[in-house]
């Protein structure tokens, strides 16, 4: 058997009720505290459409999902809770629409939720609420996605970083922490490259960072006990947005597909190389 | 007023996508009638950005030695505000995106990416970007006193000028948050953000052995290997392979995909890409919606007759 791990020990000593405060204090002292930043988007099989003269998209008959990127930050953040002990609160710039979201956060393993009650205008005002929260509430390590899945900003992370002067890792596919220092492995564009860096830290998470099965699906006891853990929602400071979408455009339709004999691929060069221009 | 560009260098050399991001900055300087600098960093042959219509070129020397996002965006940041720019031309590369956040937010800079063209209006500026994947676009007015555009790969055409580009270097002292530790890139290969055709294969190849097929194709094009996301998955071939929604980005010029049926999510991913081929036994595949060209075969007998072919051509 293995030496029982912080956490371990931490539940242990909390099915004590009387001890439980005075752990929880003292266990807050040494453990880590991740803040996981989440986004709620459209579930990939979602049709794109646009309503109020193409202004405002349609979500009637989405379904809203915890963005694949955060997911992934989120099943890693709840992979140090169990293995070395950490505190993970996650955290959504947004309305009451998300709460559901956010519950299914807590249903997998997150200890607490907070939601800052202001409409996510633009990565602007999310980012001005996350660093307002940061400056009162520290956080050892925070996690954001890579991108969103519905606007692809890819802004946030680093917005925060600036705002709060810390660290930044992007593309982060592989995050380990010891101490105040965490080496951590950023995807490039042909490569890897493996940065060390200290503490406060937030990264872009993205796929890798753990394995598709690693993922969780929420279970019978973790959406029970999902309802008694805190959702927390917090008054936004105010804050302005920098940029503004005007109105969405579907692409053109496309020409139907040019079939190709499988036995006259000589056809298919010619077309690249003179038709597409491609080759 | 003016305009700063940020070509991207890799181990000194400028990367490809520079050439297609001035071009981009003249056509811009000429539309918002002001002009543009560009600012490489430790770069050995910025000169080549010189007949693309900057006014100036700037060269910064720098002491890390390799991209470290933090650093470079507080140097860009000091240059930005000497040189009074008002609009921030960036690339779309993993280190550009990396950058654009922490440079936007230590200027306090308007920031989009993703964009597709030239601002449809000036006032307020306004651009297209692309947003849900690819499957639509939105109209973005920015309201920064500065901002920055964050430019789609394979989006404008590269056009030189003749221009009388002064080039100067400056050197600047800036510190990093990241240390590398260690650094693994693949030499001398085409990569999925820079390549100009991709060949990608899903589960229809069957199993990780059969990748060769792929490989044989991709060498004879100077091509990328990519592969959809069950064959990550599956540990068929790496992450850093995944394309789609949930993996990464492909706006290439060419991108054949063998074997994958074209689930929304993969789609969504390639989409961009300006020519698509696919090659799959099913005639129903929803890729043939998508794609350009089609052939309803066997990949394991049009493979390797369509590699013996270019082969032969080239
Ligand atoms: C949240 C979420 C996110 C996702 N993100 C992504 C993503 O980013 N990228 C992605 O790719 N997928 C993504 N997926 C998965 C996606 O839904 C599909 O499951 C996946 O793309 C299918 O991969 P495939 O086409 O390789 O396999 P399959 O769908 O199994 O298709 C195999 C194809 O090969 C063909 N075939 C079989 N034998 C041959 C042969 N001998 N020669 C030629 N063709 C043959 C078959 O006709 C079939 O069309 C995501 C799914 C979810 C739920
Ligand atoms: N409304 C939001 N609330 C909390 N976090 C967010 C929100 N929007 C974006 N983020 C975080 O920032 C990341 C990048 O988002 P984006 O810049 O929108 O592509 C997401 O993956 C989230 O982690």
């Amino acid at each position: 058997m293995n030496q029982p791990t912080y956490y371990e020990l931490y539940k242990l000593l909390c099915t004590h009720n009387n001890l439980k405060i005075f752990f929880i204090f003292v266990f807050h002292l040494f453990l880590m505290k991740i803040l996981v930043c989440i986004s709620c988007v459209p579930d990939t099989t979602s049709k794109i459409n646009f309503k109020e003269n193409d202004t405002v998209f349609d979500d009637q008959g989405v379904q809203f999902v915890i963005n694949p990127n955060d997911e992934f930050g989120l099943t890693r953040a709840i992979w140090f809770k169990e293995k070395v002990g950490a505190f993970v609160d996650v955290l959504h710039v947004g309305q009451a629409s998300a709460d559901p979201t956010l519950r299914k956060a807590l249903a997998i393993g997150a200890d607490k939720a907070i939601r800052i009650d202001t409409p996510a205008l633009d990565a602007f005002v999310v980012a001005d609420q996350i660093s307002n929260y940061l400056q009162a509430n520290p956080y050892d390590l925070i996690i954001a996605g890579r991108e969103s899945i519905d606007y692809n900003g890819s802004m946030v992370p680093g917005l925060v970083a600036a705002k709060c002067d810390i660290a930044f890792v992007n593309t982060c596919v592989q995050l380990e922490i010891d101490g105040s220092t965490a080496t951590a492995t950023r995807e490039m564009d042909g490569g890897m490259e493996v940065l060390s860096v200290d503490l406060p830290l937030i990264i872009g998470s993205q796929k890798g960072l753990v394995e598709e099965n690693d993922l969780r699906i929420p279970n019978m006891r973790g959406i029970m006990q999902a309802r008694q853990k805190p959702l927390e929602v917090v008054t936004a400071v105010e804050s302005l947005a920098k940029s503004a979408i005007q109105n969405f455009e579907k692409p053109a339709p496309k020409a139907a597909v040019k079939l190709i004999p499988a036995d006259d691929i000589d056809q298919l060069i010619d077309l690249l190389q003179n038709e597409a221009k491609v080759l | 007023m003016s305009i700063l560009l940020f070509a991207e260098s890799q181990q000194g050399k400028l990367k490809k996508g520079s050439t297609e991001l001035s071009s981009y900055g003249f056509a811009l300087a000429k539309q918002q009638n002001t002009t543009f600098t560009i600012v490489t960093i430790n770069c050995e042959d910025a000169d080549q950005l010189a007949n693309y219509g900057a006014s100036k070129l700037i060269n910064l020397k720098m002491e890390t030695k390799h991209f470290e996002a933090h650093a470079y965006a507080t140097a860009l940041a000091e240059i930005a505000t000497k040189e009074d720019a008002k609009i921030i031309l960036i690339g779309s590369s993993a280190d550009a995106k990396y950058m654009g956040g922490i440079l936007a937010g230590k200027l306090q800079a308007g920031y989009v990416t993703n964009v597709v063209g030239l601002p449809t209006s000036n006032d307020p500026l306004t651009v297209k970007r692309s947003v849900f994947s690819n499957k639509a676009f939105a109209n973005t007015t920015l309201a920064g006193a500065i901002n920055i555009i964050g430019l789609s790969n394979n989006v404008h055409e590269e056009i030189s000028q003749d221009s009388s580009t002064t080039v100067e270097q400056q050197d600047v002292q800036t510190t990093a948050k990241c240390t590398q530790a260690s650094l693994e890139q693949s030499e001398g290969k085409a990569t999925i953000a820079d390549a100009d055709v991709v060949v990608s294969g899903g589960r229809g190849l069957k199993g990780p052995e059969n990748w060769g097929l792929i490989e044989d194709l991709a060498d004879v094009l100077g091509a990328a290997t990519a592969c959809s996301k069950p064959v990550s998955d599956m540990g068929w071939r790496p992450h850093s392979e995944h394309v789609g929604q949930t993996g990464k980005p492909v706006a290439t010029n060419l991108y054949i995909a063998v074997g994958i049926s074209g689930a929304i999510q993969h789609l969504a991913g390639v989409n961009a890409s300006k020519i698509k081929v696919v090659i799959n036994t099913d005639p129903e595949a929803p890729f043939f919606k998508a794609a350009d060209y089609g052939i309803v075969g066997d990949a394991f007998e049009v493979l390797p007759k369509l590699t013996e072919k270019l082969k032969a051509r080239a």
